[in-house]
């Protein structure tokens, strides 16, 4: 277990200094506020503000499709470029402790880069009167990092199986898009359609953790989808021995 | 201690090892002497933990590395052939990494100890991405040495570095090989010979011949042999020698005057020669060694099909 603190503290510290982390934070800020400074200008245009909290959450889930691949690209595929890779899979650590570990790492970040966003719900309480639904936006942000866990654990997955990171980058993005249109093909009735509509990624957010409601079916989604990307990282990072 | 036997590793394919056998004890400095894509690279892989073999055991420090990876890799030290190095990080910075990773005990004095092994305590705040080529090998080397391992394992530790630092890691190896178990791999012969107690010539995934540095000249030099020119017919010169005591086989050469003189392994009869023919009233114009270096011995035992073979490290 220590290994997983001891790789996860070490990718913290690396997205404080890389440019890359600095940039996607400033993207998603800078997009969220012109987002919010809309909102609440034209709120006061007409003497409405519009007093739910999750304003910036809806679009915070487009931007992460996009920073998802972006954060979690370099992660291994970058390792084995550089040949450190080797240098971890012969140090006393397991696989799935690297893997665990560096998704932890990147979780870590994102749920910090998040959890500044809080900051225009807070805004927006203070303006309105009675104020904002504590419940829903806590529920909410539960469901944001559930659904950010899932998607950077499949990011991490993805990186496990290239050397190059623009590869990870752009089949992490093909893969985390794919579950996101996947439920428009499951319009009809039956079974097969049920399925498919299970697998797309935001209805699981949209449909009730966003609404304030914890539904246990989502929950369990998210979970399952996140260790299961870990274990197929573990098992791609275990089949490069073998190459 | 590292103990192999009948080690086969397949890609695929393609035998990148074939049915290696080999011990290196404690306090013995072994080397792995063969041309590129030998399986040198390959066997060190297997042995700290990295991959599996496809058939046959290895153990290290007494521990199975497909059974007991964990354990073989908590005593192995290894400096892969690419220096696997963070160029974000400074040097103490990736010291700490490594360290932790690996439990060391009181971290910061033992990378204290160890950047002044390795010569590298002005450098310790620097970031790695701005080190040269020598020093990064030092930083290498350092992290193989931080848990003060009973097995060191380097791949090529002295390529890309300059004469003189050649030299001082050269010194730092010997003087690890009084308390450890150091295998090396180098394609540089002066290396081998300088370096190790052992050396293990592989060749196509195969160990081609095994033995001191030393023995292995001799060994495989078959015999030494010696040039002798004299003013005289060669003629007249095949009996003469063939009568000194110790030689093997003399013959002449297509140079007037000049015999091939071959003598029993580690015997040097030029002494003998020498006298043999100024004795018989000759004019003795050249006598030199023409044994094999292990330079030639390793061409000889290499050469054979090398053209054709595949790559089998990577």
């Amino acid at each position: 277990m220590r290994n997983i603190w001891i790789i996860a503290g070490r990718e913290l510290r690396r997205y404080f200094v890389s440019p890359v982390a600095y940039a996607v934070a400033a993207m998603l800020y800078l997009i969220l506020g012109v987002i919010f400074f809309i909102n609440i200008y034209f709120g006061l245009q007409t003497g409405q503000i519009n007093p739910d909290g999750r304003m910036v959450m809806g679009p915070m889930v487009t931007i992460l499709l996009f920073v998802a691949p972006a954060l979690t690209m370099r992660l291994i595929a970058d390792e084995a470029r550089m040949g450190t890779l080797e240098l971890l899979l012969t140090a006393p650590v397991r696989d799935w402790e690297l893997v665990v570990g560096k998704w932890l790492g990147v979780f870590g970040f994102m749920v910090g880069v998040i959890a500044v966003t809080w900051i225009y719900p807070l805004i927006l309480h203070r303006m309105t009167n009675p104020g904002i639904d504590q419940g829903v936006l806590i529920t909410a942000y539960l469901g944001l990092v559930l659904l950010v866990g899932s998607m950077l654990a499949v990011g991490v997955f993805v990186s496990s199986l290239f050397d190059n990171p623009m590869a990870a980058f752009f089949t992490t993005l093909a893969i985390l898009l794919g579950l996101w249109v996947i439920s428009g093909l499951g319009s009809g009735a039956g079974t097969a359609s049920e399925i498919i509509r299970y697998l797309g990624i935001v209805d699981h957010y949209y449909d009730y953790l966003y609404r304030g409601i914890i539904n246990l079916p989502d929950v369990v989604y998210f979970l399952s989808l996140t260790s299961l990307a870990l274990f197929l990282g573990t098992q791609a990072v275990e089949s490069r021995r073998w190459r | 201690m590292i103990e192999v036997e009948g080690l086969t590793k397949y890609y695929g394919l393609h035998p990148a090892i074939q049915d290696l056998t080999f011990r290196a004890e404690t306090g013995e400095i072994v080397g792995f002497l063969g041309p590129n894509g030998a399986g040198k690279t390959t066997t060190m892989r297997i042995l700290t933990g990295y991959m599996p073999p496809t058939s046959g055991t290895a153990r290290v420090a007494g521990f199975d590395v497909l059974e007991e990876s964990l354990e073989v890799r908590k005593r192995v030290g290894y400096l892969p052939e690419t220096v696997p190095l963070y160029p974000e990080m400074t040097v103490v910075e990736y010291l700490e990494f490594m360290g932790s990773l690996r439990r060391v005990p009181e971290l910061e004095t033992r990378i204290e100890e160890v950047l002044e092994r390795v010569d590298m305590l002005e450098r310790a705040e620097s970031y790695i991405g701005s080190l040269s080529k020598g020093l990064r090998q030092r930083v290498g080397l350092g992290q193989a040495l931080l848990h003060d391992p009973e097995v060191l394992i380097l791949d090529e530790p002295t390529i890309g570095l300059d004469p003189a630092q050649i030299i001082e890691v050269r010194n730092l190896i010997q003087d690890l090989g009084a308390d450890h178990t150091v295998m090396l791999s180098t394609h540089i012969l002066s290396e081998a010979q300088q370096v190790c107690d052992r050396v293990m010539i592989i060749n196509r995934g195969r160990i081609v011949a095994e033995d001191t540095p030393a023995n292995l000249q001799a060994q495989l030099a078959g015999a030494e042999q010696i040039l002798v020119r004299a003013a005289a017919e060669a003629r007249d010169l095949v009996p003469l020698l063939r009568a000194v005591n110790g030689v093997v086989e003399v013959k002449p050469t297509e140079h007037e005057g000049e015999v091939e003189v071959r003598s029993a392994p580690g015997q040097d009869v030029r002494p003998l020669v020498a006298r043999a023919v100024v004795e018989a009233d000759l004019d003795l114009l050249e006598l030199r060694s023409a044994g094999l270096s292990l330079e030639e011995v390793f061409l000889q035992l290499t050469r054979e099909d090398a053209g054709t073979e595949a790559r089998a490290e990577g």
